[in-house]
């Protein structure tokens, strides 16, 4: 089983846990800050190539996999680690392992008013979040998916609480573990039973199983809907979704990496991976499309009234999940999969460029920005890629991905999610060129009026101390250059894929590819007209969906619904638990005690230390034996 | 293989406290260096038996045997096998830490020593010895200097009277440091009293012959009498091991009880409770082990969502830790009552990463505690700044204790959750995912009021040295230990798994 | 006269040493009524001795008036002692064992 192409594999693999070894334990080094940074990034690079190469030797359809015996129980291996590269998942590492190192080049002159430990420190949780969603992606069984499913949680933990001196990171960074957590209790539970049910965590043997028709089917809706759950949490699907948008309190080149291309896609990946079992279990999968569905919907709408630019992209992501999300649920898991490698490669982009916005005007609102394309060219025109690739616009990334759903969940025979997400492409053009025009094209003083801030606090300068009143500018090549290889990237996979058509395992009905390109249209057409033009009243616009508005603008409520559960039921009852047990459970023990004390005192006045009481008892003592052994006794 | 090894490991440490009591009177280093080396051999002893252990013969294996009274069959009867061995080697680490870790103790430190060296000399002759009668002296060496431990360096509390037994908490003195040692020590002394009873049970129905566990492994016990002496060992071993509702011992005993001493307590105390009922309830007692795993599991599932509750309620930081004990103890428990070896393995698993990451919170609650002067945890915040070091360390047994992979924890929590779904009562599996995940909630939350947000306003607060030295031993060890088992769990399952498996071909196949 | 006679005085010298003993309030009173239940001890040893026609009883007879004699010295000196102390020899004031 052996061989040189899952060698590569797993040199991927390694090399960034090389790096956090090396940084997390040679504490001086790290605390060098850079240089510790340029060793991190150059493990990644290396990460890359083999992670290239590992694709390359897979892309034909070899699979190699490296067990190591991990967990002995009864004399027998119960689990193992090691890695299952083929087609699939080398080319999810390819995309991990390019993200991973452009974020980390990016992150240099991103983070470059950072202090050198702080900036070791960074490095250390990039390292280890690339090793773990490496380990995620080439897990072969569900043990070690899941092992890895929890580290990269950590390390959102730890990045999006990057700047822990911040409360509203702190809180963020809390609120997103434990919403992902929560849907990781179903992830487990689904683990546990589905070991019980199949007698193995291995992806390989179970996939022989199930293609064999020996799992037993009863039960079996149940245990891959918990197994769903943790995709829920960790791909922020509905209602689980509100971890993401605050997550951006993070450094922006951690949004791009881990809350955009990777580590969200986690969940929409493991059900990729795992699609034969979730084929045995087809109303999960109805339930997976139409949750998905209404989680593009709903995201859209959000997206459409934020004011904080990271928030709009946040919210965009939420949405394109639940687009793949549908297309898995309509047992298309390719469609889905190919726009998660589609998405990751341009959501990445949109986040990184939005990371040299917020560089250059120190803040996160669009209401800073405004007019940007003259002073950041090179900036303006990657964005402006990202955004067309987003929208669906043909020649790139994201036009035949999207197409790919939208037929799919077509051939599915899913309407509604489909009229759903039809509504959500325009939407999506909308929102997207509505950040593109207030960002980069119209002049700040146009839009001073139209829209209030959404929400109560956008997050303010990323980059803390940058310097302030120095004129708005491209930023450094660290950063400019991932940009440019992640545009390159969203052109060159839409020209390719215009050319070389991917075998399709539906056929799509001629109308919907210029359905699909209309509406798209139709989305950025407004946005002009709302936005640049002001042919259109965005206050009025804004009018006219007033309800939706106003509920967008609390979220729906939802964060609250959260937060309410969180004090009522989390804390309030535990504040019941912990009286209980204070005053109650151990108020009988005190009681017990108090009591013994009360008795002792009682009794102890027999004790009246007068000599004569002493000799008065002895003799009625002895009275009382005597006339026992006359009369009992006897 | 002539020496005594385990002999050496046992008794090593009541050596130390003989040379610290009597040569290193007004010589504070002395006391230090002559409590490590005791220490250190224990720790040298149990790696090396460890180590040396025979995986493939498994059974008891060093085993020494010197008569003591023959005309009623006492003996002085040590050996190990896997599951001892590694309780072995978790003693040998919390001391060696906890050595460290009470560095800094002022008031009367050779006496402290002496007397947390006399308490892991009964660990270890529990864990070692084969013989019942040996073991229940053992047992109550281990117990008893708990009582001067606690009563003399603890710390004392507020409590306010409350609740339709307010004027009781008034009448005992709760919080006090003496409350809390008189308590402990009453509670751990009626819960002696069961054992003994058990013990002697089963020494009479064999006729009065031997005390040796070998000997009654073999005796096939009558089932009234195995039903009711299991239900006298699981609540005398299971006072000990926190079981509720007889838990309120522990929240209150380890957080009134020096940092060293809550280490060892929590870390491994607990663990004897727990090793007892596996070892002795179980081992001897299959049938009604099989019968009563019902009450054990509910219990134990009980004790992890209650304990997990109860620790999201306190606002003392010794007191979440010590709740949080509750809660893990619930997870061996369960694991024990699963009857699977799986769940055994995670029982015996939890028993080691509990031990450890319990440790390295008391260590840290003890260090923030010396710092801040302070261990409420709504007054603190923004310590990381000051403190990135102890910040790290806490962080890393936070999420060793909620279960996080790559530490110990995760590994036996997932055995743990294994055993359950394919045990008789599948529906423990829920509770124990819950507490799991309530378990994050209160780790979480107090590890963001302590250490992160923004620097707390409070004065005091303001310069906050990280650790220092010797300090960063006890952190070092134990932070090593947690990862490497969590990374590596064959370390301590390979071995585990020898003694488990024939104990669960006992229980099953009667 | 039987040995029922001997025993009888003895009960009875013994019971009004107990009485004596348990109602006086007089620490002096007291160690009269030990005295008396000492000699109706006395009276029981030499009348069994007597009637058993064993020495013993005579000896045992003589080492307890020894003891007598050393008891009331020694009670006496106690009593002495008591009252300079608490300037009492009331009993019902001497209780310092009360619990």
């Amino acid at each position: 089983m052996m061989n040189d192409a899952g060698l590569f594999a797993l040199v991927s693999l390694l090399l960034p846990a090389l790096s956090f070894l090396v940084l997390a334990v040679v504490y001086p080094f790290r605390r060098l800050g850079r240089p510790a940074a340029w060793f991190s990034i150059a493990c990644a690079a290396g990460s890359l190539a083999a992670a290239a190469l590992a694709w390359d030797a897979h892309a034909d359809g070899d699979v190699s996999r490296l067990l190591w015996a991990w967990l002995p129980t009864g004399g027998e291996v119960l689990a193992t680690v090691g890695v299952l590269a083929d087609a699939q998942s080398t080319v999810m590492l390819t995309l991990v392992a390019l993200v991973a190192f452009l974020v980390q080049l990016y992150s240099i002159g991103y983070l470059s008013d950072e202090s050198p430990p702080a900036l070791g420190r960074y490095y250390v949780y990039q390292s280890l979040f690339a090793f773990s969603m490496m380990g995620l992606v080439l897990a072969p069984n569900f043990l070690q998916l899941f092992i890895c499913w929890e580290l990269v949680g950590l390390c959102s933990y730890l990045l999006i609480g990057f700047w822990y001196q911040r409360p509203s990171a702190a809180r963020a960074a809390v609120k997103a573990f434990w919403i992902t957590k929560a849907g990781d209790v179903g992830l487990l539970i689904g683990i546990v039973l589905l070991w019980r049910h199949t007698g193995t965590f291995d992806f390989f043997e179970m996939r022989g199983l199930a293609e064999s028709g020996a799992i037993p089917l009863a039960g079996l809706s149940l245990i891959t809907f918990f197994i769903y759950l943790g995709a829920v949490g960790k791909s922020a699907q509905f209602p689980l979704h509100i971890w993401l948008p605050d997550a951006m309190e993070g450094p922006t080149p951690v949004s791009a990496l881990i809350h955009a291309a990777t580590m969200v896609t986690a969940g929409v990946y493991m059900l990729v991976r795992t699609e034969w079992l979730f084929a045995l279990t087809p109303d999960v999968l109805l339930i997976v499309a139409f949750v998905g569905a209404f989680t593009a919907l709903l995201a859209a709408v959000l997206a459409c009234v934020q004011d904080d630019i990271k928030r709009v992209l946040a919210y965009s992501t939420v949405s394109q999940l639940g687009y793949m999300m549908t297309a898995i649920g309509a047992g298309y898991a390719a469609a889905g999969f190919l726009h998660l490698l589609t998405h990751g490669v341009f959501k990445a982009l949109l986040f990184l460029g939005a990371g040299a916005l917020i560089h250059a005007v120190h803040s996160n609102d669009l209401k800073d920005m405004g007019g940007l394309a003259r002073r950041m060219p090179q900036t303006a025109i990657v964005f402006v890629i990202g955004t067309l690739s987003l929208a669906g616009i043909p020649f790139f990334a994201g036009f035949l991905s999207k197409e790919g759903i939208l037929g799919a969940t077509l051939a599915g025979g899913l309407m509604a999610p489909f009229a759903v997400l039809m509504l959500v492409a325009f939407l999506t053009a909308f929102y997207m060129f509505r950040v593109v025009f207030l960002a980069l094209f119209a002049s700040r003083a146009m839009h001073a009026s139209p829209l209030q801030p959404a929400d109560a606090s956008p997050i303010h300068h990323d980059a803390v101390e940058a310097t302030h009143g120095s004129p708005v500018h491209d930023p450094p090549a660290t950063m400019v250059l991932p940009l440019w290889i992640l545009a390159i990237g969203s052109v060159g996979i839409g020209l390719y894929f215009t050319f070389v058509h991917p075998e399709e395992e539906f056929v799509n009905p001629g109308w919907l590819m210029p359905a699909a390109v209309v509406t798209a249209v139709a989305g950025i057409a407004l946005a002009w007209m709302a936005y640049q033009k002001r042919s259109i009243d965005a206050a009025g616009l804004a009018n006219a969906f007033a309800p939706i508005r106003t509920a967008a603008l609390r979220r729906f409520w939802l964060d609250d619904l959260f937060e309410g559960i969180y004090n009522l039921v989390f804390l309030g009852f535990s504040k019941l638990v912990g009286w209980i047990d204070r005053y109650l459970v151990d108020g009988v023990l005190n009681a017990l005690s108090a009591w013994t004390l009360t008795a002792g005192d009682d009794v102890r006045t027999i004790q009246s230390g007068k000599a004569q009481d002493y000799v008065y008892g002895v003799a009625v003592g002895l009275l009382v034996l005597l006339l026992w052994a006359r009369w009992v006794l006897a | 293989m002539n020496i005594p090894v385990l002999s050496v490991m046992t008794w090593a440490p009541l050596v130390a406290a003989v040379v610290v009591m009597f040569f290193a009177r007004h010589r504070p280093l002395l006391v230090r260096w002559a409590s490590l080396a005791g220490a250190t051999v224990s720790l040298v002893a149990s790696v090396w038996v460890y180590w040396a252990y025979d995986r493939a013969a498994a059974g008891f294996q060093f085993q020494e045997e010197i008569a003591v009274v023959p005309s009623l069959g006492i003996s002085y009867l040590v050996a190990v096998d896997g599951m001892s061995a590694l309780m072995c080697l978790l003693t040998s680490i919390i001391i060696f830490a906890g050595v460290f870790a009470s560095w800094t103790v002022k008031e009367r430190s050779q006496e402290f020593y002496a007397l947390l060296l006399v308490l892991v000399t009964g660990v270890y002759g529990v864990f070692v010895s084969l013989d019942l009668f040996i073991f229940f002296l053992f047992y109550e060496i281990a117990v008893l200097p708990m009582y001067l431990l606690i009563g003399i360096w603890g710390s004392s509390g507020e409590v306010r009277p409350q609740g339709i037994f307010g004027w009781a908490m008034g009448r005992t003195g709760v919080g006090t440091k003496e409350y809390a040692a008189m308590k402990l020590t009453l509670y751990l002394l009626f819960g002696s009293a069961f054992i003994l009873v058990g013990i002697l049970a089963l020494y009479v129905a064999n006729g009065s012959q031997s005390f040796s566990f070998l000997v009654l492994e073999q005796v096939q016990f009558d089932p009234t009498l195995q039903s009711w002496t299991f239900l006298a060992f699981y609540i005398g071993f299971g006072i000990l091991a926190g079981i509720w509702p007889l838990h309120t011992w522990s929240p209150d005993g380890h957080a009134s009880a020096p940092t060293a001493v809550s280490m060892l307590h929590a870390g491994v105390l607990m663990k004897l409770g727990a090793y007892g009922v596996v070892r002795v309830g179980m081992a001897l007692l299959p049938d009604a082990a099989v019968d009563w795993a019902w009450l054990v599991g509910t219990i134990a599932c009980i004790n992890i969502v209650y304990g997990a509750l109860s620790a999201m309620a306190q606002t003392d930081l010794k007191y979440v830790i010590a709740y949080s004990s509750v809660s893990h103890m619930g997870v061996v428990m369960l694991g024990a009552a699963t009857l699977t070896p799986t769940g055994l393995n995670g029982s015996v698993f939890q028993m080691f990463a509990h031990g450890i990451m319990t440790g390295l919170f008391f260590a840290l609650v003890g260090l923030v505690y010396e710092k801040a002067h302070s261990r409420e945890i709504f007054k603190m915040g923004g310590f990381a700044t000051m403190m990135p070091g102890i910040a790290t360390a806490f962080t890393i047994g936070g999420l060793s204790s909620l279960g996080l992979p790559a530490t110990a924890g995760f590994v036996a929590e997932f055995l743990t959750f294994l055993g359950a779904w394919s045990s008789a009562y599948q529906w423990w599996l829920f509770p124990a995912v819950i507490g799991a995940f309530l378990t994050s909630i209160y780790v979480l939350r107090v590890a963001k009021q302590i250490f992160w947000g923004p620097k707390s306003e409070d004065p005091h607060f303001q310069h906050l040295p990280d650790a220092v030295g010797t300090e960063w031993a006890a952190l070092g060890i134990l932070v090593f230990v947690l990862v490497v088992f969590g990374v590596m769990p064959s370390l301590a399952i390979a071995p585990v798994d020898t003694a488990t498996v024939p104990l669960v071909e006992r229980l099953t196949g009667r | 006269m039987g040995l029922n006679a001997y025993l009888t005085l003895a009960a009875v010298v013994f019971c009004i040493g107990l009485f004596g003993v348990m109602s006086r309030r007089n620490t002096i009173g007291i160690l009269l009524g030990i005295e008396l239940m000492l000699n109706a001890v006395n009276i029981n040893l030499v009348a069994f001795s007597r009637f058993v026609g064993n020495v013993d009883g005579m000896i045992f007879t003589v080492f307890t008036i020894c003891i007598t004699v050393s008891e009331a010295a020694l009670g006496l000196a106690i009593v002495i002692l008591l009252f300079r102390v608490r300037r009492t020899v009331t009993a019902d004031h001497l209780d310092l064992l009360k619990g």
